[in-house]
């Protein structure tokens, strides 16, 4: 064992302890799209408590607002499969349209705003009876889905097409579209609605949109010493509670990026897994856990301090994540 | 469910599904279509030759008539969904003439109509033919059919780019597989045909380039026979058993059968037990139906709802070609030929091609730089390039003529 082991060992002992020592013990849900189950991580053990059966290929994974429920996108299986969280059964099924892949909830938790990726569409689903509301014709390939803090717009990003569709949430029409760069995976607002942060995987940047006028206020793009440029590939968004810091996770360059939003710059890369995609605070917002694809895990990373403490081997192609 | 055969019958129903809802939605309040006049409109040509090909060996495998053509019309479709957000309108003019038929004229008459942004699925001769034509200075074509080396050594045009791999890209792909595994002794089987032997010498090269041995060479010299035979495998059995006896210690069989007249037969009938890859067995390829990675999935999706088969390489390149003009008409907001060529050899020009990175054009010869996947008939095996091989610009560029090896010298 080198010094430097010797010397990290207890460092990750003692932060092992801190997580442990949370008021609330926390649950992180992760979706495996490769052996189709949802693996139930235990953030105070810090290990896999259990793996539940879903339908083909889940990815989009979002909780209820009262925290109940699991809602899962399984693209192969054409559906919304709920998971009650009390039970971690599986209580009913969502028409949802073809192959969902990401999703949003409206404020209130209502409604379901799901983006079919084969049909170009936005789904609109009735939480409360199941049945679709609308479907809404966008660019090709919709995935990544936000609404805005107020409740009034959706924005959903189509990936061969490479836009930001804003939706108006009243009249469920496209009001306005902005050019990304391509192939557009994520959107996520900042708390106070000023902004919409736009990720795109194969441009490798993440444009800020300011909301008030729908332009590009900044593009951010990243550069990692001896990491190849093709590699570094911007795809999930999260923002702090306090609107301050962007995690942004760079898919095959395995690290995510740490974006002060007060000037926008990048200050730090932080080394996960292999091929990260999305990622979850924990409720009290200290901890951010990623989804790493390519090597079966997810990473835990204190937020305070900057440092990736921890990693939890999941089930096959780990996708997303959310934490109660 | 999606993994057996009836799964791909499922989709199109499905599909059929979609297909009705898209063709409902501008009825319906919310299209955006109502509100957006298109103020643009792009007219893309797709060039062909309708030469007779030869048919795959196998009877496993459907026959598809609209090579190329397919591909187009779903690139058109997908920039129109694009453009209705930014009143962009496109249209895809299919120009084919009969195999020997006048090009020339149908292509004169393309441009002359307004048509210069042109896709050609078309043989290299045929291509320079169009290519050279006076009134085709000022035109942009794009070459998805042609993998010709020699089209991007010394046959350049300012006028033409590719989007198809080169031979040269594809044996290299293959090469650096075979290096990583360490599978660098080889044996090359070649046919008589041209592009048999184009491919042999891409593989030649290709092996001196990563230091791989070919330790002997065949040619296939028997004539091309019926598919279709009555115990015909006791006679193709003998045959690759004369054709792959007495030879040294090798580790795999390069085979180029690009006429697909023998290689087919050569896996399982070998005299040692090898593995074959080149035009048959493990392929370099474009694009492969069993490719998913990097949301292939959707595409294939498409494709195989609108037309009822999977999408072939040449689908996918003319796919690529639309999509690029596509992109570069929506990025830069303009359609004159020259400003769109300009567009694509900008730094600011990035395909996304379900490939995983952002595609670009080589300035030297108008390659479109691309992973080269290399395919079992099932199955996605690896995608070139191959961890560890460098370039100082990009590792794509670890494939293919560079621009030091090349006397094409287009975009200075």
């Amino acid at each position: 064992m080198s010094p430097r082991r010797l010397i990290l060992l207890p460092l990750v002992a003692l932060a092992v302890a801190g997580l442990a020592g949370a008021a609330q013990a926390y649950t992180a849900y992760v979706s495996n799209e490769k052996d189709n189950t949802i693996s139930v991580v235990d953030l105070d053990k810090m290990q896999m408590v259990k793996s539940i059966p879903v339908g083909e290929r889940p990815r989009g994974i979002l909780l209820s607002k009262d925290k109940k429920y699991l809602y899962i996108c399984n693209g192969d299986a054409d559906h919304i499969e709920v998971i009650d969280l009390d039970t971690l059964q599986s209580v009913r099924t969502l028409d949802s349209g073809p192959d969902p892949e990401l999703f949003a909830l409206d404020r209130d938790g209502n409604k379901l705003y799901i983006a079919n990726e084969d049909n170009a569409m936005v789904t609109v689903i009735d939480l409360k009876d199941g049945t679709t509301a609308m479907q809404i014709p966008v660019g090709v390939e919709p995935e990544g889905m936000a609404v805005s803090p107020d409740d009034k717009i959706l924005v959903a990003t189509s990936e061969t097409t490479s836009m930001a569709h804003f939706i108006d949430l009243k009249t469920l029409q496209v009001i306005g579209s902005v050019l990304v760069d391509s192939r557009p995976r994520f959107a996520a607002f900042t708390p106070d609605g000023k902004y919409v942060l736009v990720s795109s995987e194969i441009g490798g940047t993440v444009a800020v949109i300011d909301m008030a006028t729908r332009k590009i206020v900044k593009k951010i793009g990243f550069a990692i010493p001896g990491v190849d440029k093709p590699t570094i590939q911007a795809v999930g968004i999260n923002i702090t509670a306090d609107g301050k810091t962007a995690f942004v996770a760079l898919g095959p360059a395995n690290r995510i990026a740490v974006v002060d939003l007060t000037n926008f710059e990048v200050k730090k890369y932080l080394l996960v897994g292999q091929r990260v995609w999305h990622a979850d605070f924990t409720p009290d917002g200290k901890y951010l856990v990623t989804a790493n694809g390519n090597s079966n895990d997810i990473s835990i990373i204190d937020v305070d301090a900057l440092k990736v403490i921890k990693s939890v081997p999941v089930g096959q192609l780990p996708w997303g994540v959310v934490i109660r | 469910m999606r993994r057996d055969s009836t799964a791909v019958g499922g989709r199109f129903l499905l599909a059929a599904f979609a297909a009705v809802l898209l063709a409902v939605a501008p009825l319906t309040r919310s299209d955006p279509r109502a509100d957006t006049p298109a103020a643009i409109k792009v007219s893309i040509g797709f060039v062909h030759e309708a030469l007779s090909e030869p048919p795959p060996l196998s009877l496993v495998e459907p026959v598809a008539t609209d090579k190329g053509l397919a591909g187009a019309r779903l690139a058109i479709t997908e920039d129109n969904t694009t453009g209705r957000f930014l009143g962009q309108q496109y249209e895809l003019k299919d120009v084919t003439v009969p195999a020997g038929g006048d090009l020339a004229g149908a292509v004169k008459s393309l441009i002359a109509g307004g048509t210069s942004l042109i896709v050609a699925d078309l043989s290299a001769k045929r291509l320079l033919e169009i290519a050279d034509l006076p009134e085709a200075k000022q035109a942009v074509i794009l070459n998805t059919a042609a993998e010709d080396d020699e089209l991007r050594t010394q046959d350049c045009r300012p006028n033409v780019f590719h989007i198809i791999p080169s031979r040269a890209m594809k044996a290299d792909a293959l090469a650096q597989y075979l290096t990583v595994k360490r599978w660098q002794r080889w044996v090359l089987v070649s046919g008589t045909g041209e592009g048999d032997k184009a491919f042999a010498a891409a593989i030649r090269r290709a092996a001196k380039r990563f230091g791989d041995k070919i330790l002997a060479e065949r040619n296939y010299t028997y004539t091309a026979g019926s598919r279709r035979t009555d115990t015909g495998e006791a006679q193709i059995q003998k045959q690759m058993i004369e054709l792959t006896q007495r030879l040294p210690d090798y580790n795999i069989m390069i085979v180029a059968d690009e006429g697909q007249v023998f290689g087919d037969y050569l896996p399982y009938r070998t005299w040692d037990a090898r593995l074959v890859a080149g035009t048959q067995g493990l392929v370099p390829t474009a694009w492969h139906r069993s490719m998913e990675q990097w949301g292939a999935t959707q595409v294939q999706h498409r494709f195989t709802a609108a037309t009822k088969r999977w999408m072939l390489e040449r689908d996918y390149t003319a796919w690529a070609g639309v999509r690029a003009f596509g992109e570069a008409v929506t990025r830069s907001g303009k359609t004159d030929p020259q400003a769109i060529r300009a567009y694509m050899l900008s730094d600011q020009f990035e395909l996304g091609a379900f490939k995983g990175v952002a595609l670009s054009f080589r300035r030297w010869d108008q390659q479109l730089r691309q992973p080269i996947l290399l395919s079992s008939p099932l199955m996605l095996v690896s995608v070139s390039p191959q961890d560890g091989f460098l370039h100082p610009g990009t590792n794509l560029d670890t494939l293919g003529y560079d621009a030091p090896e090349t006397k094409c010298n287009l975009n200075p």
